[in-house]
């Protein structure tokens, strides 16, 4: 593949990694593992760089199970080796101590308070009311519809990218329309299945602004590795008027270029799967492309999104993305399809 | 063949003749008599050579091809693996295609699970437990065969497809909808098929295992004298009765919906795709504890012999056993976690999921706790158990993460579960795996594997595994999620995937170096010496290399490590001094005993080599392959063939009518050598294939009262329900069935033969007309079960119970002809016994099916 993929935040390099050397060196695995988890905690898709609310209390318990398990499995291993290496016959009572006590003292003590512990934070991490933003988040093979829920104002339709308010609790309503997927922003929280035939809830609460990345966690056919999408957590005055944009029609064709590609997306029946609000496409299979070219992403995160793109896109769907349902449209003169990824483009 | 055993010696002095603690002979048997015992011995259990050999069911050696056929599998499905891990080595790479990845993915996981993990269970526990049991054999020898050349058929057709582009790619969890309406082709159809083939195979050598375990054991080894492998196979083997059948009901509804378009799982018409996950899980994670267990037996069985002690804490580890086996049905929800379940479901799930952490960690501090009561011999076993143990409790732990619940929501089907379910498999699977190749390797082939080997392939394996694995749980804690056939440049996975892909091949160097050792050529290499690391148990008596007769004679055992315990115990059993040292009617004999107290009841005779087994597994294997291609006449008369040898196999091979009533076993013992109902191991193989049978029906009812509470239009308005008058009619017939046949089998032990043939022809009759109303009940009342869920549910039910009763009334038709034939007599009446039992099920199917269908619309 020779094009570049859509651009994420860089994580940080990880240069090296000592290699276990023996059982004795037990503790440099744990410290391995805890060195490599501190160098690379800021990619856009890492849970351990919360961002919201859930992701944050998460990478707590993580932390915390990580060191205290850290910790276990030293001394576990550390008295194994103690066993296999010691020379000397322990006497039968201090066989049975050790089973009494490292096979049921310890560990239903550490594990009931685990458990307490990691259950407590339940609830807040499971759909409650109380939610200030409403949003429909619907599954397709491999891609995102997205809605936003307005009272009685019409929903606002896009695909493949969510903005966020900071500091606002976010209910996602989740459904799926083919197989089930899976709906997953690492950085704010964890993931909730969408499946055919049933709504499934998520709340998020951003606290951080920034650009993340979510994916599809659930295997959902051939091309699940590349259904992804964006999530921008912004300020709130910067959500409104963002959503407010997206609410507009389509913008009209402002120069005779731009208009061809209008008349190429007509002629070429684009129409019957997509839709552009303010035009006369009102498809509803494919994604709503009524601000496709605010996006961030094509394809679901699968290219950047800029006219060359665009281009690719259109001319080998399912080279770039395997069985994608969107037919290619190789077929296309240059200067047609020069017209449509320039309009498309344009509709900001 | 005259020549009979010694008399009975008189009592050993001192010996005030305990009938319960018989004591081996006190003066051999003269140097003539073992070499004559021997020979016959020899002659009767040898493997046949040529072409024959493959007609060879003595457990031992199908337990080795058993074992090899899984390491090939094992390999295989390595390969792939590596191919995977080259496809992720870099970012947004292209080696292979995005369906290729899929085939690989799912095949490597379906491959390692049904083709390698469960086998290579079943085949070390058939190879081994003959040993560890002082048995000839098993009580199944030739179920054992068919097993094996089943679990060949069906993995050689899975893993080929892979090569015609047409392997399934839905994952080795196979969720639906993907896999029942959006992936063409017949890859879904050869994992259904193919693996409930294999299934089935796996559950009949769990009935041979269980019937092994506590009928076959020697006299005096009661149920606290049992070997600690014996224990953990026996809760394993139980395990998979109860285990397999979900998924074999779930691959049925499944290939129903794919073949018929009956809608299980869609929801469109009714269905609902989490019925699969919940039949799906309710096996699957059993199925880790499956492969866990029996792979720690083999810890249980190496660290007492280089520990020089007795497992301190032998009740702890059986009890926890056990317990690990209980819980682990109870936790199948845990895979569930992010499928919006309330809170109350997580809860449970979590604590229960956390406590099952438990007596796992007992078992593993028992194991530690021998080792400092005694001083540890170093040795390769011991190397692969240590290294073992690190990983899997690292496994462990990671899997007290991902049990609760929060934290899941993150992990859940990232590489972070990658890794995890990789610690513990590896880590608790293969490591005591191939320690237990390098300690039990003498006993098959009767040389040592090399100790240098096996050090090198240890420290690259257990390098390389951790170098591959232990950076995936950062993989996915950075959001790579599994099934991914490749992944953006960027986010920070690509250093991390290459680490893991450098890892990967250092433990497949570690693996190549195992597979050279074993393989390479040990012409020249002394044999090993006898009994070569000193341990205590049963199976060590062996000769190197071991005779294929299982055990010269069968010894009467009083500890838990008789080599140990008991004086001159190799000598005793050498010389023939205990019981069953001889072959006198040149036929396979051994000894069975009771439950608890492993007091003898009877002397089985064992069938002999047969090419039954693998016409039996051809024939079903057509019946499964042809049904992949929708060939459906093909399918059928493959069926009706596998039919027809099934029935061959049973006239000519079960409940034969011995030449004589009783027989002198030795140290004056006289044992009946036919015996019926619950004392015969039949009754135990059809009570627990029953058992299995049973419960694969309950997970269907589950299926209709799942749809019920999930679901408000089932059944749908306005109810077209099957209606009463036929399903109730159906099932009193069926009830009439069963009861006739209990009557006939009163009448035949009072050889009454005229009511006898009465009763079953009224009974067959009764099955008949019973199956036909409850046929009538959906099908008068028009029922399509490709319209909604509910008619679907109805008729798998009904098709369910009449496929029961039909074969049913083929077995009373087979017991009317044993009778006249001869073959079953008022005393020789294991045929009808059996017959009995199996319709004691299948009366509860058919009333539970009538009540369900014709009783439940009313409640609903």
């Amino acid at each position: 593949v020779d094009w570049p993929r859509a651009g994420f935040a860089e994580g940080q390099a990880v240069t090296s990694r000592p290699a276990p050397r023996g059982p004795a060196i037990a503790v440099a695995i744990a410290w391995a593992l805890a060195s490599l988890a501190v160098a690379g905690c800021d990619g856009a898709q890492s849970a351990l760089a919360p961002a919201g609310r859930g992701a944050a209390r998460i990478a707590d318990l993580f932390w915390v199970m990580t060191i205290g398990f850290a910790v276990v499995w030293t001394a576990f291993v550390g008295l194994a080796i103690y066993a296999y290496c010691g020379r000397r016959e322990h006497g039968a009572r201090t066989g049975r101590l050790v089973i009494l006590v490292g096979g049921v003292v310890v560990p239903v003590i550490a594990l009931t308070a685990l458990l307490t512990w990691g259950l407590a934070m339940m609830p807040q991490l499971l759909p409650s009311s109380g939610a200030t933003l409403e949003i429909e988040v619907i599954g397709h093979q491999y891609w995102w519809r997205v809605r936003y829920l307005r009272g009685e104002q019409p929903p606002v339709e896009l695909a493949n990218e969510i903005h966020l308010p900071v500091g606002a609790k976010v209910e996602l309503r989740l459904e799926s329309r083919d197989v089930i997927h899976s709906f997953w922003i690492p950085s704010l929280g964890g993931k909730v299945d969408m499946i055919p035939g049933r709504t499934t809830r998520l709340v998020l609460e951003p606290t951080r602004a920034g650009v993340y990345r979510g994916t599809c966690a659930e295997y959902c056919g051939t091309s699940h590795a590349w259904m992804s999408f964006h999530a921008v957590v912004e300020e709130p005055a910067q959500f409104e008027r963002w959503l407010a944009a997206q609410a507009a029609p389509a913008a009209v064709p402002a120069d005779p270029a731009t208009a061809a590609g209008a008349e190429q997306f007509v002629a070429n029946g684009c129409g019957a799967c997509h839709a552009i609000r303010g035009t006369a496409a009102d498809g509803v299979i494919g994604p709503d492309l009524t601000h496709v070219g605010s996006r961030r992403s094509l394809a679901a995160g699968a290219l950047p999104n800029d006219t060359g793109a665009l281009r690719r896109w259109i001319a080998r769907t399912t080279a770039i993305k395997p069985r994608v349902h969107m037919p290619a449209f190789g077929a296309l003169p240059d200067d047609a399809a020069d017209a449509l990824a320039s309009y498309l483009a344009g509709l900001k | 063949m005259t020549q009979g055993p010694p008399a009975a010696a008189p009592p050993p002095p001192g010996d005030v003749a305990d009938p319960d603690d018989p004591e081996p002979l006190a003066d051999a048997p003269p140097a003539d008599l073992q070499r004559a015992q021997a020979a016959r011995l020899i002659d009767v259990w040898k493997n046949p050579r040529g072409w024959r050999y493959w007609s060879a069911v003595n457990n031992s050696e199908i337990g080795i091809w058993y074992t090899a056929m899984s390491f090939v599998f094992f390999l295989f499905a390595g390969v792939l693996a590596l191919v995977m891990r080259l496809q992720l080595a870099t970012p947004e790479n292209d080696l292979v295609s995005a369906e290729t990845y899929n085939q690989v993915f799912t095949v490597h996981g379906s491959v390692m699970m049904f083709l390698f993990a469960i086998p290579i269970f079943e085949a070390i526990a058939v190879t081994l437990m003959p040993q560890m049991l002082g048995a000839r054999d098993l009580p199944f020898p030739r179920l054992a065969a068919f097993g094996f050349w089943c679990f060949v058929i069906g993995g050689v057709f899975l893993c080929g497809a892979i090569f015609f582009d047409a392997a399934p790619r839905g994952g080795w969890f196979m969720y639906p909808p993907l896999t029942s309406h959006y992936q063409p082709g017949i890859g879904a159809d050869i994992w259904l098929l193919g693996f409930s083939f294999i299934e089935i195979a796996a559950i009949a050598a769990a009935v041979e295992l269980i019937v092994g375990a506590l009928k076959c054991r020697p006299p005096g080894m009661r149920i606290h004298l049992i070997p600690l492998y014996v224990w953990y196979a026996l809760v394993a083997a139980v395990m998979v009765v109860f285990a397999f059948p979900p998924l074999i009901a779930g691959s049925m509804l499944l290939e129903l919906e794919r073949a018929f378009d009956w809608p299980f799982f869609d929801p469109t018409r009714g269905g609902d795709p989490l019925l699969w996950q919940h039949l799906f899980w309710l096996f699957g994670h059993p199925e880790v504890y499956i492969i866990f267990l029996p792979s720690t037996a083999l810890v249980a069985m190496i660290v007492p012999t280089f520990a020089r002690k007795p497992m301190v804490g032998y009740s702890w580890v059986v009890l926890a056993a056990i317990g690990t086996g209980f819980l682990s049905f109870g936790l199948w929800v845990h895979h569930m976690y992010v499928t919006g379940l309330p809170g109350i479901s997580l809860g449970l799930f979590s604590a229960a999921s956390t406590a099952v952490a438990i007596p796992t960690g007992i078992q593993f501090l028992c194991f530690i706790a021998t080792m400092l009561v005694g001083r540890v011999k170093r040795s390769v076993p011991m190397l692969w158990v240590l290294g073992g143990f690190a990983i899997f409790v690292l496994g462990g732990l990671t899997g007290v993460m991902v049990a609760i619940a929060p934290f899941d929501f993150q992990a859940h089907d990232t590489f972070f579960i990658v890794g995890h379910l990789h610690f513990v498999l590896i880590g608790g699977a293969i490591f005591p795996i191939i320690a237990g190749l390098y300690y039990y390797f003498p006993m098959y082939r009767g040389k040592q594997l090399s100790s240098r080997l096996g050090t090198i392939a240890f420290w690259l394996a257990f390098v390389g595994f951790n170098v591959a694995f232990l950076p995936m749980h950062l993989t996915g804690m950075r959001g790579m999620p599994r099934r991914v056939f490749t992944y953006p440049a960027g986010a920070g996975l690509d250093q991390l995937n290459l680490i893991s892909t450098i890892g990967a091949f250092i433990l497949g160097l570690g693996i190549a170096v195992v597979l050279w050792d074993v393989v390479r050529p040990k012409k020249r290499q002394p044999d090993a010496e006898r009994n070569p690391w000193g341990a205590g148990t049963l199976e060590w008596v062996q000769e190197m290399p071991g005779k294929p007769w299982g055990i010269r004679s069968i010894p009467e055992i009083d500890g838990r490590y008789p080599i140990w315990d008991q004086p001159n115990l190799i000598r005793d059993i050498d010389e023939g001094r205990f019981y069953l040292p001889d072959a006198e009617e040149g036929l396979r004999e051994t000894l069975v005993t009771t439950v608890i107290d492993a007091r003898p009841t009877h002397c089985q005779r064992l069938p002999g080599n047969s090419f039954l087994p693998l016409a039996g597994a051809v024939t079903l294997g057509g019946f499964f392959v042809f049904g992949t291609f929708h060939v459906w006449w093909l399918a059928l008369a493959s069926a009706a063939a596998a039919l027809g040898v099934f029935l061959y196999w049973l006239w000519t091979g079960t409940a034969l009518r011995p030449e004589k009533e009783e027989k002198d076993v030795g140290l004056g013992l006289t044992l009946p050598l036919y015996v019926s109902g619950p004392r015969s191991i039949g009754w135990w193989g059809m009570c627990i294939t029953m058992l299995a049978d049973m419960t694969a029906y309950v997970c269907l009812v589950f299926g209709y009262f799942f749809f019920w509470t999930v679901h408000d239009d089932f059944p749908p308005e306005p109810s077209p329900g099957p209606g009463v008058v036929w399903p109730v009619l159906g099932g009193l017939l069926v009830l009439a069935a069963w009861a006739l046949t209990l009557l006939a089998r009163r009448w035949n032990r009072r050889d009454h033969a005229g009511r006898f043939h009465a009763a079953l022809a009224g009974a067959i009759a009764c099955a008949l007309a019973g199956g036909l109303a409850l046929l009538a009940g959906p099908w008068t009342t028009g029922l399509d079960p490709a319209a909604h869920v509910y008619p679907a549910t109805v008729w798998v039910l009904v098709v369910w119970t009449v496929v029961h009763v039909a074969v049913g009334a083929i077995m009373q038709l087979y017991c009317i002809a044993r009778r006249i034939a001869g073959r079953m007599t008022a005393r020789h009446d294991i045929d009808v016994h059996n017959v009995a039992l199996y319709w004691h099920f299948t009366a509860l199917t058919a009333a539970i099916t009538s009540a369900v269908i014709a009783g439940f619309p009313f409640v609903a």
